[in-house]
């Protein structure tokens, strides 16, 4: 599961891809042409929207990237890094950067790609965007309260705005199509071109084919938490599912006995993990599961993972889901820890066996139900799983 | 030789989306460019006034989000690559070559001092708004952050809020 930073790719060889990534950066905004400032700031005077087109497309197969990988389990969106939102600072430094754009024709990036091919106007941005930064710094207690102001954290514009990931995506790939329609329509006016700007030649049917799949697949790749949580609330298909199960002897012998391959996982809310917990049990919420580290422990070889909950089908709901996405050993305890708590726990030795069987399972369980309540005291649960990993720095 | 022509910008938009997904499911962060300017600045600054940045608070706090030295930073390492990159590009393409370009009714000297306050501006604003049009607009755009769509419309907007009065730079 991605980011494959720290513990695929190591800190010193992220360098290396660094500079990698930044190559092939550099290649494409020099063949896309935004080494010139008068390509660049055509943009704002109608004549070469070729900036936006770029800008767009990129960002539009960017997101629509990001949102299938999420859905297929391959990134943890929750370790990557999300620009935090700072209202006042992002708009008001939004502004004087675009002041700068149409003053001085680049922007940081693009300002090296043209430095690098030798334009002298672009070496001198440079520069200029060293004072800039220079004059921040120094001034830095002067503008900390604007910088530091309406901190919204780590938010993502769909639940900003209170809509669906999926809807959004939509929207502004729509927004975007018709945008590349409109900016065709102005920069043939500007430049007196007569042909129209969209004609039906293969090249623009294939472009708008592209384009309209890209579209519709946004509301395909939902995510996969909602999809998911969606299959589990078919009461039918959940009872019905094929899961390894363990009855409430067998896990209360393996309890006793201090079995090591016996994982438990406790799938309670906290408060009542916190009250009281079985011996050697993890807790875990529904999140943990799609989460990179606290799954890891699911992974463990030669485990018996037991997925634990109040009443079975909550176990067979949270067993199915890790099942979808892959932890194939789940197994559920029989009838949950309600019959876990009656049938042991407060097991009633007056019960009066009539076969042998019986009166073998119910002499294990009047031992057991004195035995387990000692280990429940003595031993400390593991408490909730661990996250270590923290969402990575980023940003410039 | 005749400079070859750009790429169709589709399909550069294309590439560097895809790029930008390698990049974000490789490393967890997207692109970028001022933060490298800010690690050089903070390095240069910590090398020639060292007094200076230790009792200042914007080095401190550099300090403390950044461990290491400056310069041993993602975002120098990919901005040397993004250098190396269009080096290589305008070698192919045959676009090598030292040149102060301007509008047709601006003149030399209005360009470089057009340059150097724009980069001015473009550098502080990029520190103010926590990134530049990669580091916050399009990587924000690629993860939908809220924070990166807001500086994305600032940024075009101000730009075409300020074009009439600079028109003469560039048309």
């Amino acid at each position: 599961m991605g980011p494959l930073v720290p513990d695929v790719v190591g800190n010193e060889l992220n360098f290396i891809v660094a500079l990698i990534i930044g190559i092939f950066f550099g290649v494409i905004l020099e063949q896309a042409g935004f080494s010139t400032s008068k390509k660049l700031v055509g943009l704002f005077y109608g004549y070469d929207f070729t900036v936006l087109r770029v800008f767009f497309t990129a960002g539009i197969v960017a997101m629509i990237g990001v949102i299938a990988l999420e859905h297929f389990g391959l990134l943890d969106i929750n370790l990557t890094y999300i620009n935090p939102t700072f209202l006042w600072s992002a708009l008001i430094g939004g502004l004087i950067m675009g002041l700068g754009f149409v003053v001085g024709g680049f922007c940081p990036g693009t300002s090296i790609c043209a430095a690098a091919i030798g334009k002298i106007d672009a070496m001198i941005f440079i520069v200029g965007s060293f004072i800039g930064v220079l004059i921040f710094a120094e001034g830095y207690p002067l503008f900390e309260g604007l910088y530091k102001a309406e901190n919204w954290g780590n938010i993502r514009v769909f639940d900003s705005l209170g809509m669906q990931q999926t809807v959004f995506a939509f929207i502004l790939t729509a927004f975007s199509l018709f945008a590349f329609w409109m900016v065709s329509i102005i920069e043939n006016k500007v430049n007196g071109i007569k042909k129209p700007a969209f004609r039906f030649t293969p090249y623009y049917v294939t472009i708008g084919a592209i384009g309209f799949i890209l579209s519709l697949s946004a509301f395909v790749l939902t995510e996969r938490k909602d999809s998911l949580q969606n299959l589990v609330s078919d009461k039918e298909f959940v009872n019905n599912y094929d899961l390894k199960t363990m009855t409430v002897d067998e896990f209360a012998y393996r309890i006793i006995k201090g079995d090591n391959k016996l994982q438990i996982i406790d799938f309670r809310p906290l408060e009542e993990y916190k009250k009281q917990s079985l011996p050697g049990s993890t807790a875990f919420t529904f999140d943990n599961l799609f989460e990179k580290e606290p799954s890891k422990i699911l992974r463990i070889r030669h485990k018996t993972n037991v997925f634990v909950a109040n009443n079975e089908y909550e176990e067979r709901q949270f067993a199915i889901i890790a099942n979808r996405l892959g932890f194939s050993n789940a197994t559920i305890l029989k009838g949950g820890l309600d019959s876990f708590n009656k049938e042991i726990l407060e097991f009633d030795i007056s019960s009066v066996a009539t076969t042998k069987q019986e009166s073998d399972t119910y002499r294990f369980r009047g031992k057991a139900s004195s035995i387990i309540p000692v280990l429940i005291k003595e031993n400390k649960s593991a408490g909730p799983v661990k996250k270590t990993q923290k969402r990575v720095v980023g940003g410039c | 030789m005749e400079e070859k022509k750009y790429m169709n910008p589709y399909l550069a938009g294309v590439l560097l989306g895809l790029l930008l997904i390698a990049t974000i499911y490789i490393t967890g962060r997207g692109l970028g460019a001022s933060g490298a300017v800010k690690s050089f600045t903070v390095g240069i600054m910590e090398t020639v006034a060292p007094e200076h940045t230790n009792n200042e608070i914007f080095y401190k706090e550099y300090s403390g989000d950044h461990a290491g030295s400056p310069l041993m930073n993602w975002l120098v390492f990919e901005v040397v690559g993004v250098f190396i990159g269009a080096f290589l590009s305008g070698l192919i393409s045959n676009r090598l070559n030292l040149k102060l370009e301007y509008g047709p009714r601006s003149k030399p000297n209005i360009r470089i001092v057009g340059a150097l306050f724009g980069g001015l501006l473009f550098g502080f604003g990029a520190q103010l708004g926590r990134g530049c049009t990669s580091g916050s607009a399009l990587s924000g755009m690629a993860v939908l952050s809220t924070g990166g769509l807001i500086t994305m419309m600032a940024i075009f907007g101000g730009a075409y809020l300020f074009a009439y009065f600079f028109r003469k730079f560039w048309i």
